[in-house]
């Protein structure tokens, strides 16, 4: 879809589509995808509306370290993770609180295992941090509000990376295509005969 | 001043409600050239604009959590791509619940109900399923047959379009069916383990279109039934029965219509329907000269319980005390496996319909050995499906980490999953009943139900058996079980609860006659679940289908006769 084409002009195509009454709900579909493309372009690089510049930088490197690029695909910041947490933050207080208490302790807790703060670590120092607080077996009250802000994070930026046209192609999801007829490629059916308690056939 | 608009007009049929029930009368009658008008609580549905059908999850910044991550907090309503059908909270329309009562009561304000959203599974009763007082000793028996009920079934299936094969197990009667779509990869396994233990697996009974039907087309293999369906390839009220009912010029559709109550003059009939219109907050009452009360089990026994008079003090069509009595709901029990053999399975579009294409009828029915009445069938969830919110958070659990080996943990798992849930009958005990709280109205104005649910020690062993026998399919598989509910699901939240205007010969133990007529008021009928004496393992839509067309002609025939 070219940027320059009007909302009013889209519309317009799909009023003369529903007239001539045959495309109504494809035309429908049509604009709104077309007009939530072009408001994403007219935007230009995101700007967080909640987070402040240094809470910004650090959730997103949180996120890379969670979903990271790699050779088989991009990663959660192509897929928009950030965006997506400050998104729901500037809409939701109980969650707000929860990524800026969760990034501040994050912070205290590396200016005090290394002297600096998170964004700024070494990438040994992040990991060293976030290999505690990824697991539940770490548990303690020491490392309690880190486990449980890392549970979220992960979460949500899981949620975000496989909403994504990216993290959908990383897993090869292949539907939401209209087909006139059902089928289960052979290949694949052997495939899971051959490995199962059943056999190949 | 408070003035309550009469109009002049009297229809030969009001019915009450817009869903199964609701929409199959209305097309029955149109169609047989009665005049009709159609009362729904909600507003017009408009396919084109309600439904996100084909939607990917990142077309909305908040990729379907809402824009507050209301999902992350359990606060969002119904899914967001979901058809926008109904609630399980509705604002100013609040029910109660006894003390001890956990029962949820999952309520649609929009032109077709619940058909929107619902699975579209489409099972008869077995010929057994009528006669349960007969067969076990519980319960109490319906008062007609299946084979009275049979036609129907056939005129539904035939109308609506319904997937299957024929199979010939009792537990599960054969229909008019289009052919089924083949097998996915993981119903293909559940098949094998089935085969294996002695449990038949078949394909299941779908009201999808496989073959164009009444102008409607085949199923374009979305995957995303539940989100309403823009080609109206599968069965719902709005779409299937309402729309081409409006066309016919015989159907008034009401919007926005409440109903509060029903008006009885001093013979003990009904001539009039009382309702709030919520776009201007006021009374209006219609006329009418026969009522089909079609508004969802339990709101329908609402609409009678507040219709007190002297002449009917316990509610409308109530001298034998059963309206509100008798509710059930679906007994519900699920757990998810892993499938190692489907690890990194070639990927392909396993869409098909929205839902199973293969299911497990219950095989046990002539059992005697088993420690619990009655019986359950499983539904197979599976496949590769369309990635969404919520999705990973059990490979999150299960994995914790992060990183590389997080994501390919993910890759490798996703399509390696098989979800199976037990559907099971309830009994009717005395303490699951529901009743008009004296002390709270809703925002119109009108008396709330109160709920009193209890399972019983038979549904509760039934659920111990869903889960022995789901873990031995799973591991059959050479899976494992990674994921079970704690037990038995909460009262209502199958959303099959019903039962609680039931039928029966006779008047002192039931509301209705065998045909869904009220005994007390002869031009009174229900037309939704609530006239169903029991509640078998089998989904209840397609039966409100089969009996709302009965009691559509036998309406239609009395009004022609002039005997109603």
């Amino acid at each position: 879809m070219s940027e320059n084409v009007s909302r009013r002009q889209l519309l317009y195509e799909a009023a003369a589509a529903t007239l001539s009454g045959t495309l109504g709900v494809q035309a429908a579909q049509h604009v709104h995808r077309a007009v939530t493309q072009q408001r994403r372009a007219a935007r230009g690089p995101y700007k967080p509306r909640y987070f402040n510049p240094h809470e910004w930088r650090t959730l997103a490197r949180l996120t890379d370290l969670i979903i990271p690029a790699d050779e088989h695909s991009p990663g959660a910041l192509a897929a928009g993770a950030p965006e997506f947490i400050d998104l729901l933050c500037r809409h939701n207080v109980e969650l707000a609180a929860m990524y800026t208490g969760g990034l501040a302790w994050l912070d205290r807790e590396m200016e005090r295992r290394y002297g600096k703060n998170f964004v700024d670590a070494a990438p040994e120092q992040q990991t060293a941090l976030l290999d505690l607080i990824a697991y539940r077996k770490n548990d303690s009250p020491e490392l309690a509000p880190g486990i449980r802000f890392f549970d979220w994070l992960r979460k949500m930026t899981v949620d975000a990376y496989y909403t994504s046209k990216v993290g959908i192609a990383d897993l090869g999801y292949q539907g939401n295509v209209g087909m006139t007829e059902f089928n289960v490629p052979e290949e694949a059916i052997q495939y899971a005969l051959r490995r199962s308690p059943f056999g190949g056939e | 001043m408070f003035q309550i608009q009469r109009a002049p007009k009297v229809y030969d049929v009001v019915v009450i409600g817009s869903g199964a029930g609701g929409g199959t009368v209305a097309h029955v009658l149109t169609r047989l050239g009665v005049e009709v008008a159609l009362l729904e609580a909600g507003p017009m549905l408009d396919p084109a604009r309600d439904y996100k059908e084909h939607m990917w999850p990142y077309e909305v910044d908040h990729r379907g959590a809402g824009e507050g991550g209301e999902w992350y907090f359990g606060r969002q309503q119904w899914g967001y791509f979901n058809a926008p059908n109904g609630y399980w909270e509705i604002e100013g329309e609040p029910y109660t619940t006894a003390p001890d009562t956990r029962f949820r009561w999952f309520r649609s304000r929009i032109l077709g109900g619940r058909t929107n959203h619902y699975g579209r599974i489409s099972l008869r009763f077995a010929d057994y399923d009528f006669k349960p007082y007969t067969t076990d000793g519980l319960g109490t028996d319906w008062p007609i047959r299946y084979e009275e009920l049979a036609p129907y079934y056939d005129k539904a299936e035939a109308f609506i379009g319904v997937t299957g094969t024929r199979e010939g197990i009792r537990s599960a009667p054969d229909g008019v069916f289009q052919p089924p779509p083949p097998p996915r990869v993981h119903e293909i396994l559940v098949k094998k383990a089935c085969d294996k233990l002695g449990i038949p697996c078949i394909p299941s009974r779908m009201a999808i279109l496989t073959r164009p039907l009444n102008n409607r087309v085949a199923c374009h293999y979305c995957g995303q039934c539940g989100r309403g369906c823009v080609t109206a390839s599968n069965y719902s009220s709005s779409q299937v029965q309402i729309f081409p009912a409006l066309k016919t010029g015989k159907l008034t559709l009401i919007t926005e219509a409440m109903v509060r109550e029903l008006i009885p003059n001093a013979e003990g009939r009904v001539t009039a329907v009382s309702y709030i219109d919520k776009r201007t907050r006021s009374e209006r009452q219609i006329r009418c000269r026969t009522v089909v009360l079609a508004a969802s089990a339990c709101e329908s026994a609402r609409i009678l319980l507040n219709s007190k008079s002297p002449r009917f003090p316990n509610g409308l069509a109530n001298s034998s005390g059963v309206v509100g009595r008798f509710l059930t709901d679906t007994v519900g029990f699920s757990l998810t496996g892993y499938i190692p053999a489907l690890e990194n399975l070639p990927r392909h579009d396993a869409d098909g319909f929205g839902g199973m294409h293969m299911y497990i009828p219950w095989w046990l029915w002539d059992k005697k050995n088993k420690d619990f009445p009655r019986g359950y069938h499983i539904e197979i969830g599976g496949g590769f499906p369309m990635p969404a919110i919520g999705m990973f958070h059990g490979a999150c659990q299960r994995h914790e980490g992060y990183g590389r080996r997080l994501k390919e943990a993910i890759r490798r798992e996703y399509g390696a999953f098989v979800h199976l849930a037990g559907r099971g009958e309830m009994i009717p005990n005395e303490y699951s009943y529901c009743e008009i709280d004296p002390n709270v109205v809703d925002r119109w104005g009108i008396p709330v139900l109160r709920f009193h649910f209890r399972w019983s020690e038979h549904e509760l062993k039934m659920v111990r058996h869903m889960r022995e026998t789901f873990t031995e399919i799973i591991e059959t598989m050479g899976g494992k079980v990674v994921r079970a509910d704690p037990g038995i699901s909460v009262g209502g939240t199958i959303i099959h609860e019903l039962g609680t205007i039931r039928m029966g010969d006779d008047p002192r133990t039931s509301a209705l006659n065998r045909y869904c007529q009220a005994h007390d008021v002869k031009n009174l009928f229900v037309a939704d679940a609530a006239p169903f004496v029991s509640n078998p393992e089998k989904n209840p839509t397609l039966t409100i289908n089969a009996l709302a067309w009965r009691t559509a002609e036998y309406l239609a025939e009395a009004l022609r006769r002039g005997d109603v």
